[in-house]
């Protein structure tokens, strides 16, 4: 196991270095620089701004000192908001990011897992149906249509929650997290469903039942943990997507959180910041992908066989 | 049938969790009570050091924990006394002597000392700090050049301490508006031995803004900075005029989502909003009592035409264009009757200025215009392209204009959108042959939006150039006497401009806000200026809770 999990890290660091690479070119590349504006500014200061951010030097240089910088954990200063570094932003944003990805996955497991297996329980009858339509509508319905419908109907009609902030008044991290783990959750129903469905027409189910079990011990004693193995794997990816893609969520709520700067970072050529919040974004995905596998293993004893040896 | 009534206690138990989780005083209730201003700001400023930054939600808070030498009334727009409790004009306009009030502080206690402003000046005007707003101070003698790092001896420049309370400035030209730039956040003086003890005076990033080592000047002081959340102020105990401050704190909130933060006032959360959704504009300005605040503002929003390739290279394509747009039925049916139709660059009563009105919406004539250029009724018409920043109003905007040249004119026009960045990349280069563009002015006078187009100014980017132009805006008017005279200048120039017509102008700006009838004190003005130094709250008891 613990040669698995070393061999996917160094596996891990070209991939990096590649997403790094790669995005330092590409927001070069894009029209525009962090400095331009509306009113433009003369050639001297832009000369002294980019000289304060190292813009002056050959690409390539700027290049190797930027990995220098990174390999010592520095992401240097953010140009959109000077006297800040990009790794305090980041800190600034994350926490909020991470517990709102955190609800939302809650949020998604809860509900979706239950209504998969709610579904999965009577295949093809009303109680697959609507459970499994309510699905499919949660996957079409964004979180901008999802999000500001919520608030319409439970901060301003009915007035029982806030509606934005995070942190600030009792109750208002419960919409933003709905709203952001409600297209997770669909998924996870889905997956769920088909999970379980696969279980429960195994031969070692109808044993359990066969021995007279209550349906309610035969789902939950024995078919959830092989049901949901489909899920679990997907939850790697799932709270990674939910942390990079929470900037529709986070703008709807004002949240503070990280994908509020990833998002405006690009509108604002802010290179040190993209590159940040990207490297830093990669990092998660490797590292949640790598602990779904991990807990995927430690579900399925078959895999578990593998990565004994 | 179980599960149903699982579910069913599922959804009670949530509902009792929500209902658990409302009630409770809103921010405006607990606001009022305490003296605190809950404002909606627009977005997270990028930092708060006046002489780094530049933007409005920036301006919003460095003007009320900062203050100027002399602070505009907002009532008037007049200059009134701030950290300089008076001030002399010479006979010939160049030398003004600044006497500092000996009761302004900084917020350590530290007294406020005319030197501090040769250091701050000199600070913003270093080419190494990268000001964006140095120009501000061009006025100074001298001040250009050593911006331009011509010559290096701050010495040479037009600021002199004469003693600890006594500022003299001196300027190159005559310069009617100098006082309204000392309230312009970049002017502000900053606290030398801070900022110092953070790294040089030209770093850009260094902490000194931060709660905990900020000094600052204002009737407010910084109190608390969470990122992207919020940002409170205090009343400050070192402000010179504290006896008249009624407010005892202002929280800001960084509102970049219109609609958000239209949601977040209808529940109290705010007592002022940076703007309003267009859609809801209707809406509110049919409510009883409405809260909604719409008052012209010293903007303009046009089209740049690149006089320099074809076929907008031609002067009567140019006017054919200009004079076939509807402006009062744009803004009727586009805009929702929020703006001001607009026919030259400076908005009209600019302190008293009214710019030249030198056509109007003439379909007749600028078919007969399009037809002189070899377009009649459109024929051989060789394409335009319409560049604008990717946003929903200018869209639409573009998509009528476009309508009313193809009814009018019959020509074909192609919109373009582009992504802020390479928008601005586009203009700047020229790229284009009509792009949108707008302007705010940063001092209420007919200057700052005529030195717009002198020949290769930054910001012309329509290749217009006359030297006649330039010699009135840079000569001219700034040694004309009397108001009038200059007035006089501005609009003889103007008439220039306009007979050239390098831009289409669409209309004048107005600000938009929503206003707590709680809050008292915030008289609406042409710069939408704040001075929440005399804003304060009323307990009104809020009887008409809004509801749509």
């Amino acid at each position: 196991m613990l040669r698995f999990i070393t061999l996917r890290l160094l596996q891990a660091i070209p991939v990096i270095l590649v997403v790094i690479t790669v995005t330092f070119f590409l927001v070069r590349i894009a029209p525009g620089g962090p400095f331009d504006s509306e009113k433009p500014v003369t050639r001297e200061v832009k000369a002294a701004l980019e000289a304060q951010y190292k813009l002056d030097l050959p690409l390539f240089q700027q290049y190797t000192s930027y990995l220098g910088d990174l390999a010592q954990g520095d992401l240097g200063p953010s140009f959109k908001y000077p006297g800040r570094s990009v790794n305090e932003l980041i800190a600034a944003g994350f926490p909020v990011t991470a517990e709102l990805g955190f609800y939302a996955l809650l949020v998604a497991v809860g509900i979706g897992g239950l209504a998969g297996v709610i579904a999965a329980l009577k295949p093809n009858t009303a109680q697959d149906y609507i459970p499994m339509s309510l699905a499919m509508i949660g996957i079409c319905m964004p979180s901008f249509l999802l999000g500001p419908l919520l608030v319409l109907v439970f901060g301003i009609h009915l007035d029982w929650l806030p509606v934005s902030g995070w942190g600030d008044i009792p109750g208002d991290k419960i919409l933003p997290s709905i709203t952001l783990g409600a297209g997770y959750a669909a998924y996870i129903a889905r997956l769920g469903r088909a999970g379980m469905l696969e279980v429960l027409s195994q031969d070692y189910i109808r044993t359990a039942r066969a021995k007279g079990l209550p349906e309610w011990q035969v789902v939950l004693k024995h078919s959830l943990r092989g049901g949901l193995i489909p899920v679990v794997a997907f939850l790697g990816p799932a709270f990674a997507g939910l942390l990079a893609g929470s900037f529709v969520v986070e703008t709807i709520f004002q949240i503070p959180g990280l994908g509020r700067f990833y998002v405006q970072a690009a509108f604002n050529r802010d290179y040190t910041m993209i590159l940040g919040t990207t490297v830093f974004l990669s990092v998660l995905i490797v590292l949640f992908n790598l602990l779904s596998d991990v807990l995927a293993a430690w579900m399925n004893p078959r895999l578990r066989a593998q990565f004994g040896h | 049938m179980q599960p149903i009534i699982s579910r069913f206690l599922l959804v009670v138990a949530a509902v009792i969790l929500l209902a658990a989780c409302s009630g409770g005083e809103t921010n405006v209730a607990s606001g009022n009570r305490l003296g605190i201003l809950h404002f909606g700001n627009g977005s997270e400023p990028q930092g708060l050091d006046p002489h780094v930054v530049t933007g409005v939600p920036e301006n919003k808070i460095i003007r009320a924990l900062f203050e100027g030498l002399a602070v505009k009334n907002p009532y008037t727009l007049e200059p009134e006394p701030g950290v300089a409790q008076s001030w002399d004009i010479s006979e010939d306009g160049r030398v003004i002597t600044f006497h500092i009030n000996p009761e302004a502080k900084w917020s350590n206690g530290d007294p406020m000392r005319a030197s501090d402003y040769v250091w701050s000046w000199q600070r913003l005007l270093s080419p190494a700090l990268g000001g964006e707003y140095a120009y501000m101070l061009y006025p100074l003698a001298n001040a250009q050049a050593f911006h331009k790092g011509e010559i290096t001896d701050f010495n040479e420049v037009g600021v002199k301490a004469l003693d600890d309370h006594t500022l003299q400035v001196t300027l190159d030209e005559r310069t009617p508006y100098f006082i309204q730039l000392m309230d312009h956040y970049s002017t502000f003086a900053v606290h030398p031995p801070t900022i110092e003890k953070f790294g040089k005076a030209t770093d850009r990033y260094t902490p000194w803004t931060r709660v905990e080592n900020i000094v600052s000047n204002g009737a407010f002081r910084l109190k608390k900075w969470e990122l992207n959340r919020r940002i409170e102020l205090e009343k400050s105990d070192t402000y010179w005029d504290r006896d008249k401050v009624r407010l005892n704190g202002i929280i800001y909130y960084p509102t970049e989502n219109v609609v958000s933060e239209e949601r977040m006032f209808r529940v109290g959360q705010l007592h002022y909003t940076n703007s309003v959704p267009l859609g809801k504009i209707p809406v509110y300005k049919e409510m009883p009592d409405s809260p909604y605040m719409q008052e012209p503002y010293l903007g303009t929003y046009y089209y740049l035409l690149n006089t320099l390739v074809p076929p907008t290279d031609n002067l009567n394509v140019r006017k054919a264009l200009s004079m076939a747009v509807d402006r009062d039925k744009l803004n009727a049916t586009v805009l929702k009757g929020t703006n001001i139709s607009a026919y030259s660059i400076t908005p009209p009563d600019t302190l008293g200025y009214y710019p030249p009105r030198l056509f109007s919406y003439d379909p007749e004539r600028a078919r007969a215009l399009l037809a002189e250029a070899g377009y009649p009724d459109g024929k051989g018409w060789p394409g335009l392209e319409l560049t604008y920043n990717t946003s929903e109003d200018h869209r639409k905007i573009a998509v009528a204009l476009q309508q009313m040249w193809k009814d009018v004119l019959n020509i074909e026009v192609t919109l373009t959108n582009q992504e802020w960045k390479v928008y601005l990349d586009s203009i700047t280069n020229m790229h284009f042959q009509i792009a949108r563009r707008g302007w705010i002015g940063d001092y209420v006078d007919p200057n700052n939006f005529l030195d717009l187009f002198l020949t290769g100014g930054g910001n012309n980017n329509t290749g217009f150039a006359d030297p006649r132009y330039d010699e009135m805006i840079l000569k001219k008017a700034p040694r004309a006497v009397t108001k009038e005279e200059r007035f006089a200048v501005f609009h003889e120039a103007e008439t220039l401009l306009m007979e050239q017509m390098p831009i289409i102008p669409v209309y004048t700006y107005t600000s938009k806000h929503l206003i707590h009838p709680s809050v008292q004190g915030l008289p609406p003005n042409l710069m939408d200026s704040l001075n929440l130094k005399y804003v304060w709250l009323e307990d009104i008891e809020q009887a008409t809770e809004t509801d749509d």
